[in-house]
């Protein structure tokens, strides 16, 4: 079956998901939610009741009782397994800049702020970070505000971090403070990923092509998981999901 | 004077210079008290936006009642960045005190609590750390070389908030959005506004009592229906998404502002 470029970047991310028990989406991240909705449906089939997800912004899809304390209090404890983050910059350390590019005192551009980076980041074991626009503008040498950083010094409490990045070009993971090149989307080459880069990266010498979606897990994203998606993110599920073959029909 | 009052009599106590807290985007955002602070032009607030803003805090440095802005973040969101904040950042004209939200919702409890500071996880080696020199790093006294941020409490002088209902006692029911209860814990004063008052005791009935404010934190109540629009109020209504849509691109230029709060915010009468 063909596919969207979402639909294999909500694969590669759900397979970075894994067997965890709950995993926590922030807002405005449709992709995440997507792949997070996704590991759940797996999950299921394999007769698992997990994971638990919570789509943040969506009162039907998280079991918060106690206000927005609560998100942060279970992630202190170790309650939340996987978080997803992004940045206006990302650097080749793991930090990430929510907040602005410029000097501090007068910056050039400013982003909304830092959110719960700044917390989040350093106690979720897999925070998967994402970025839809891979360009030398958004990866780069060195982030000019650290909204949170990549790694922390040893004597640091820190229960998590980023474990990989992926891009509209390519899946990179994130160990010992360095990323590495993983694999390159279909239509993308490694020559491109470096080019577009602002930072040095470990890659093998053989870079493969991740890997298409299978009509398994496209057939599941279309049926199961596009109508829990669609009240949330309504432009992003008619973009992606709507008015496409269908695994039922086809 | 009676708890329940006029919008303008109930926002009285929100003074040039105090420091105010609000909720975030989604959570009651009382939208028509924000108009009449506006038409009133209250200024110099140190407004703490718990943990993050829209709207509220975009109109309220637009119209420059904003002296000192605490918060995690401030964007309309999937209609992109927040305008007037972006702007006033950019060109000095607002102090930021970048946070991020836990430690927002942290500081509130350590006021709730009565108690100077609050620790928090998370944070060290962080630039928004390196640029809040009221939070301090210590080395936990129950650890061994483990270092950990402390944040002051956040003791606002005024919460103020938009709910579904309130009754005859000034118990005001906020549902699960229990971050409305720190806020008023944490608070001198607190302000609400309501869709409707009925006469009853909210705190007779067990299912509503687990989500209410008590009266005894309440200073002023004050009727705004539709209160929250064009923000969403949860369980009750949804955001006026074509309304925000607008907003977004007028106050997209000063201009487009004041022409958005000229006829949006100081043509608009309150009962």
């Amino acid at each position: 079956m063909t596919f969207l470029p979402e639909e294999l970047l909500a694969d590669q991310i759900a397979n970075f998901i894994g067997d965890v028990r709950h995993v926590a989406v922030g807002n405005a991240s449709p992709i995440p939610a997507t792949a997070a909705l996704l590991a759940r449906e797996r999950g299921k089939l394999q007769g698992l009741g997990r994971p638990y997800v919570s789509l943040l912004g969506s009162a039907k899809n998280t079991f918060w009782t106690d206000g927005g304390r609560e998100l942060f209090d279970c992630a202190g404890q170790g309650r939340i397994d996987v978080f997803f983050l992004s940045g206006g910059q990302i650097d080749g350390e793991g930090n990430i800049n929510l907040v602005e590019i410029g000097d501090h005192a007068h910056p050039k551009v400013r982003f909304p702020g830092s959110y719960g980076s700044a917390y989040l980041y350093y106690v979720v074991p897999k925070v998967i970070l994402f970025r839809t626009e891979h360009s030398r503008r958004t990866l780069v040498p060195r982030v000019d505000f650290i909204s949170a950083a990549g790694r922390s010094e040893p004597n640091v409490h820190r229960t998590g971090g980023p474990v990989a990045l992926i891009t509209n070009r390519c899946l990179f993971t994130f160990a010992d403070g360095r990323f590495t090149l993983v694999s390159v989307h279909p239509g993308h080459t490694v020559e491109e990923v470096i080019e577009h880069t602002g930072f040095d990266f470990e890659r093998p010498s053989v870079v493969p092509e991740t890997p298409a979606p299978t009509d398994e897990t496209l057939k599941l994203m279309r049926d199961k998981v596009a109508p829990q998606l669609a009240t949330l993110y309504p432009q992003f599920t008619a973009k992606v999901f709507e008015h496409r073959e269908s695994a039922l029909l086809g | 004077m009676s708890l329940v009052q006029s919008l303008d009599e109930a926002l009285s106590a929100i003074t040039d210079g105090i420091m105010l807290v609000v909720p975030r985007e989604v959570c009651g955002v009382p939208m028509a008290a924000t108009r009449a602070l506006i038409r009133r032009g209250v200024k110099d607030l140190h407004l703490v936006a718990l943990p993050t803003s829209s709207m509220q805090a975009d109109m309220l440095i637009g119209a420059g009642c904003v002296k000192t802005l605490e918060t995690s973040a401030v964007s309309l969101g999937e209609l992109g960045a927040a305008p007037r904040f972006t702007s006033a950042v950019l060109k000095g004209q607002v102090a930021m005190k970048d946070a991020t939200c836990p430690a927002l919702h942290a500081a509130l409890q350590a006021a709730e609590k009565g108690v100077p500071f609050m620790p928090l996880r998370g944070l060290i080696g962080s630039d928004v750390l390196k640029y809040r020199d009221d939070w301090k790093v210590i080395d936990s006294p129950f650890g061994n070389s483990d270092p950990i941020v402390l944040l002051p409490a956040i003791n606002p002088d005024v919460a103020l908030f938009h709910a579904p209902l309130a009754d005859e006692y000034g118990n005001v029911w906020i549902g699960r959005q229990r971050e409305l209860v720190t806020m008023a814990h944490a608070s001198k004063r607190t302000i609400v506004t309501v869709e409707k008052i009925e006469k009853r005791n909210l705190l007779d009935d067990p299912l509503y009592a687990a989500g209410t404010l008590p009266g005894f934190y309440v200073d002023a109540i004050a009727v705004a229906e539709n209160g929250a629009w064009p923000l969403p109020l949860p369980d009750t209504y949804k955001a006026d998404g074509e309304h925000l849509a607008l907003y977004a691109k007028m106050a997209a230029s000063e201009e487009g502002f004041r022409e958005y709060v000229g006829k949006y915010v100081l043509a608009m009468q309150v009962a």
